[in-house]
């Protein structure tokens, strides 16, 4: 079928627009570590960027439907492999990486894509136009268990990911009205028990949400921080390289996940209308290839993307103005690290897999 | 067609369409989905929106302050010379270290109490009292930091390891060695929080150094001067990393110049020895303090720094009592005070120069013996002040009466503070009826006002009253405001209109009591006519003391000499006490002298350096005639 695509069919936007977003982040990158121990990251960022195209490539590469066929299979080893990182965690004390050097990779992070082909396969094989409440529970159960032992690595944030891909997928299959009442319910019900259960940090993660002043110095010191800069960042921002904040180091982890509040110190309202902007097209592009796909296994996966990057965009940045709880979840293609760069080129690969595809048949 | 074969119908369309795999289901869902990433993204934007463009100036000042620090400049307390520009006070360079407290981490007190040598407990509760002062304001932790304590802060500072630490160099005080008119100068101290709730010091702020006694006290405004501030941009780790332009340099404190003579303050210090007593050396025509000596005493530059509690502890429990200025402490004068009364019996007519009473060593006043030391017989007031008669001044002080005896005692400036620019003056006791009603709600006994007429019974007065006032007396009843400080703009004297015939009289009677074979014929100096008066106060009542003679030690006579020279147009006036020093004043007398002896010394010395200076001067200006002829050939 290879000849029934062209390269006038890839979706050279889609593209163009997460490479401008993945160059911004390289620049940002290199002025946050100015200076500091990690002046290397920029040019690392570049590399992990070609290796990202190279795997989006590859991904656009195998038909959708094959990789939804060896879903079991996929399921079965990135569950094996999560448990052998809970174990080398919990057991051995390391991290939440596998590998070693530059090629360490977070298992969490590439589970959510099979999050999003589990979540389409099972729903695009449902053959009735409601979703029943076995179905959810199944659904739930499947998507569950990843979460529960990436909760308990701990990585609460990486966990969260996986619900927004859940929620779309079961909104759009047809959720009723009675089962998210019950959801909602539950969820109250289960908050209590969670609050219990929750690591101090974590607890202190959400107090500092809900009250930032509390304690300036300790927890809501990285939001009150990123506040200052993005605040005195202005219109047009202080410059390239001239954000105080970030030049002095007052904002933790300013490659990651404050890479947007050093962003905003230094470039402004403007620049961050910019990339919220691009932002928003590359969400529409995707959106746009869901409405496009060939079937609901492909509108699925388009829309458990889109999803997903709504939901890293709106908590990271929302983390950086104080609107969310710091969760430490990355903001998508512009923060500096390996894994979730690959992740979402990887995700992105399988938007393009689906728009290859779609005049199939 | 039958109802079934629609029901079969339905079902196959319907299969159908999941066969095709629709997605057109989706499509309300989907858009619904795109409005959401509009509302997300614009909720986003509106909080940017809400920091950066609502008001950014709010979180400008908070990054400025952020990464602006100030450091402060010390600025350096003023100089203090004495009369002659010769220092008395330096300042010597020193660091000191700050506690930055937005960077505190509780745990890191504990190293940084061994590091500085710190008592542990008291640096914790000073980090609890301060804790109410806002976050970025610095705690003084430690001043004058030894070598090795400022390496401690050199290496840990900055780094992660203790970033709370901040060195700042500053100036210390230097003092003279050894108790050297430690009285006088006094100590300075950083202000605590007891005295920050004072209206006197409510300008100044936790940390800063203000003076405690002594000049350094009441001219701490003068010499304080103001501190300076750089601002420096800092780093999150509280490293400074440059300096903005905006500087307030800091503006160094005034110096002050003393009228205190330096040979003349060294002389009385040796002539005290290691006795516990005053001396008090004035200029009699201006009021000016030439020597306070007072003892024990104790190292001013203990307290340079922050003093340590032990040194703290030694001094203050010193049952001696080192840290008061016993020239400005109210003692019994005894006989010291009978010029006064001489003064006050001729002006007020109940005597005059040829008066005789007969003392036989003892008289009865009030149905009570009084006692005198010796048997004068029939004695006039010169000889009564030359060999101190009690019993002359006892028949003074009964035809006086006690109301004539305190208004001339307050003319001359006794129970009032003198007024000198030290703090913690006293202001003695000038005991009338009034006095005892007002504070023993009990009558004035006549025999009381006979014990005042020699010095005795409630009546008691500080070296330095003593000096002013006998200096006053000498000059005909001129009394200068004693000071300190040169510059001091110092009031009209106060004056009495006094016949000078009288005045003369006493001094003439003091002037034999030490050139005419009196009490202190061993102070008598060659060429330099020295006049005083002894004194002996005894501290309790003969009977007292009959009783309690195991307790001898405690109830010692207080010895007084009073001198001034010349007996015209006094120059200097010296009053020296050993109070319960067991003295009595012919013993004193000599103190007295050496400081007149060295005023007098270094006069004649001065004026011969200058008869040289001046003949140099003539020869240089007559050489300097001859000079141009000479050089021409």
């Amino acid at each position: 079928m290879a000849q029934d695509r062209s390269v006038r069919d890839f979706d050279w936007w889609l593209l163009a627009i997460s490479l401008v977003l993945c160059g911004v982040g390289v620049l940002q990158i290199y002025s946050a570590t100015l200076d500091s121990n990690l002046k290397t990251a920029w040019w690392k960022q570049i590399i992990w960027i070609v290796i990202s195209l190279v795997v989006m490539w590859l991904m656009t590469q195998i038909d959708y439907h094959t990789l939804l066929g060896q879903v079991p299979i996929l399921y079965a080893i990135s569950i094996g492999l999560l448990v052998l990182t809970l174990f080398s965690i919990r057991v051995l004390g390391a991290v939440r990486w596998l590998g070693y050097g530059m090629f360490k990779f977070q298992v969490s992070e590439f589970f959510k894509i099979v999050v999003v082909l589990l979540m389409t396969k099972y729903l695009a094989e449902l053959k009735s136009e409601r979703l029943e409440a076995r179905d959810l529970l199944r659904l739930g159960g499947f998507i569950g268990l990843p979460m529960l032992l990436v909760a308990a690595q701990p990585d609460l944030g990486t966990a969260i990911t996986f619900v927004p891909i859940l929620a779309i997928g079961v909104l759009i299959a047809g959720l009723r009205w009675q089962h998210i009442a019950t959801i909602l319910v539950l969820c109250g019900l289960f908050a209590w028990p969670a609050w219990m259960t929750m690591k101090d940090y974590q607890k202190d993660r959400v107090i500092t949400f809900v009250d930032p002043g509390r304690d300036p110095q300790g927890k809501g010191y990285q939001v009150i921080q990123s506040r200052i800069a993005i605040g005195s960042g202005g219109i047009w921002g202080k410059g390239a390289t001239k954000g105080f904040q970030t030049q002095l180091r007052f904002l933790p982890m300013p490659q990651t996940d404050f890479i947007f509040s050093t962003f905003a110190e230094e470039h402004g309202f403007v620049g961050v209308a910019v990339v919220l902007g691009l932002y928003f097209l590359l969400l529409l592009q995707i959106v746009q290839n869901a409405q496009t796909a060939p079937d609901r296994a492909g509108m699925y996966i388009c829309m458990g993307v889109a999803a997903l990057l709504l939901f890293h965009v709106l908590v990271n940045v929302g983390m950086v103005v104080g609107r969310m709880p710091v969760v430490g979840i990355p903001l998508p293609l512009m923060s500096s690290g390996g894994s979730n760069l690959i992740a979402m080129f990887m995700m992105l690969g399988l938007v393009n897999n689906v728009r290859l595809r779609r005049f199939v048949n | 067609m039958s109802i079934i074969e629609t029901d079969q119908k339905e079902q196959e369309r319907a299969n159908a369409r999941l066969l095709k795999d629709d997605t057109g289901f989706a499509a309300g869902k989907i858009a619904c989905f795109q409005y959401l990433c509009v509302a997300a993204l614009g909720f986003l934007l509106f909080n940017f929106w809400d920091l950066q463009i609502n008001n950014p100036e709010f979180y400008n000042e908070r990054a400025e302050r952020n990464r602006i620090r100030s450091v402060p400049t010390t600025a350096a307390r003023g100089k203090i010379y004495d009369r002659e520009n010769r220092i008395i006070v330096d300042n010597h360079s020193s660091f000191k270290v700050r506690l930055l407290r937005e960077h505190l981490t509780f745990e890191h007190l504990k190293p940084i109490a061994d590091g500085l040598n710190m008592d542990y407990d008291e640096l914790v509760a000073k980090v609890k009292r301060f804790s109410s002062q806002p976050k970025y304001t610095p705690m003084p932790l430690k001043q004058d930091l030894t070598p090795g304590e400022v390496a401690f802060v050199d290496s840990h500072k900055g780094d992660s390891m203790l970033p709370e630490l901040d060195l700042i160099h500053g100036q210390q005080r230097l003092y003279p060695r050894g108790g050297l008119l430690a009285h006088v100068i006094g100590y300075v101290g950083e202000v605590t929080e007891k005295e920050l709730n004072e209206p006197e010091f409510a300008r100044f702020t936790q940390g800063d150094i203000i003076g405690k006694t002594g000049i350094e006290r009441e001219y701490n405004e003068i010499l304080m001067g103001v501190d300076g501030q750089r601002q420096w941009v800092v780093d999150h780790l509280g490293t400074l990393r440059y300096p903005v332009d905006e500087d307030k340099p800091a503006v160094p404190g005034k110096s002050l110049q003393l009228s205190l003579d330096l040979d003349l303050q060294s002389v009385a210090e040796l002539a005290l020895e290691n006795r516990t007593g005053a001396v008090v050396a004035l200029d009699p025509r201006t009021g000016e303090v030439l020597a306070m000596v007072s003892r024990p005493a104790f190292d001013l530059n203990a307290f340079a720094g922050r003093i340590r509690t032990a040194v703290w502890d030694e001094i203050r429990n010193d049952p001696r009592g080192p840290m008061n200025n016993r020239c400005i402490q109210p003692f019994a004068p005894g006989s010291t005070f009978k010029p006064i009364s001489a003064i006050a019996g001729l002006e007020t007519g109940a005597i005059d120069e040829k008066t005789r009473f007969h003392c036989n060593g003892v008289a009865t006043f009030y149905g009570n013996p009084f006692h005198c030391l010796g048997h004068h017989g029939d004695i006039d007031l010169h000889h009564a002040i030359i060999y101190s008669c009690d019993v002359y001044f006892y028949n003074l002080a009964n035809r006086l009466g006690i109301d004539k005896l305190a208004e001339f005692g307050e003319l001359v400036g006794l129970g009032k503070k003198t007024g000198i620019d030290l703090p913690d003056e006293k202001a003695g006791l000038m005991p009338d009826p009034k006095w005892k009603l007002r504070t023993f709600r009990q009558k004035w006994m006549g025999g009381e006002t006979i014990n005042v007429g020699i010095g005795q019974g409630a009546l008691s007065l500080t070296p330095l009253q003593l000096a002013s006032a006998i200096g006053g007396i000498a000059q005909g009843g001129v009394w200068h405001k004693p000071h300190l400080v040169r510059d001091t703009r110092v009031g009209p004297p106060r004056t009495a209109n006094w016949n000078p015939d009288n005045v003369d009289a006493v001094v003439r009677g003091m002037y034999g009591v030490v050139n005419e074979g009196g009490t202190a014929r061993g102070a008598y100096l060659p060429g330099i006519e020295l006049c005083g008066k002894t004194g002996t106060a005894q501290v309790v009542s003969n009977a007292f003391r009959e009783k309690y003679k195991q307790y001898a030690e405690d109830f010692k006579d207080n010895g007084w000499f009073v001198g001034f020279a010349p007996r015209k147009n006094p120059e200097i006036v010296v009053v020296a006490v050993l109070p319960g020093g067991g003295e009595h004043g012919d013993h004193v007398a000599p103190i007295v002298r050496d400081v007149v002896k060295a005023y007098f010394d270094k006069k004649s010395r001065q004026a011969a350096q200058k008869q040289v200076a001046d003949y140099k001067a003539r020869l240089n200006s007559v050489l300097a005639l001859v000079a141009p002829t000479g050089a021409a050939q």
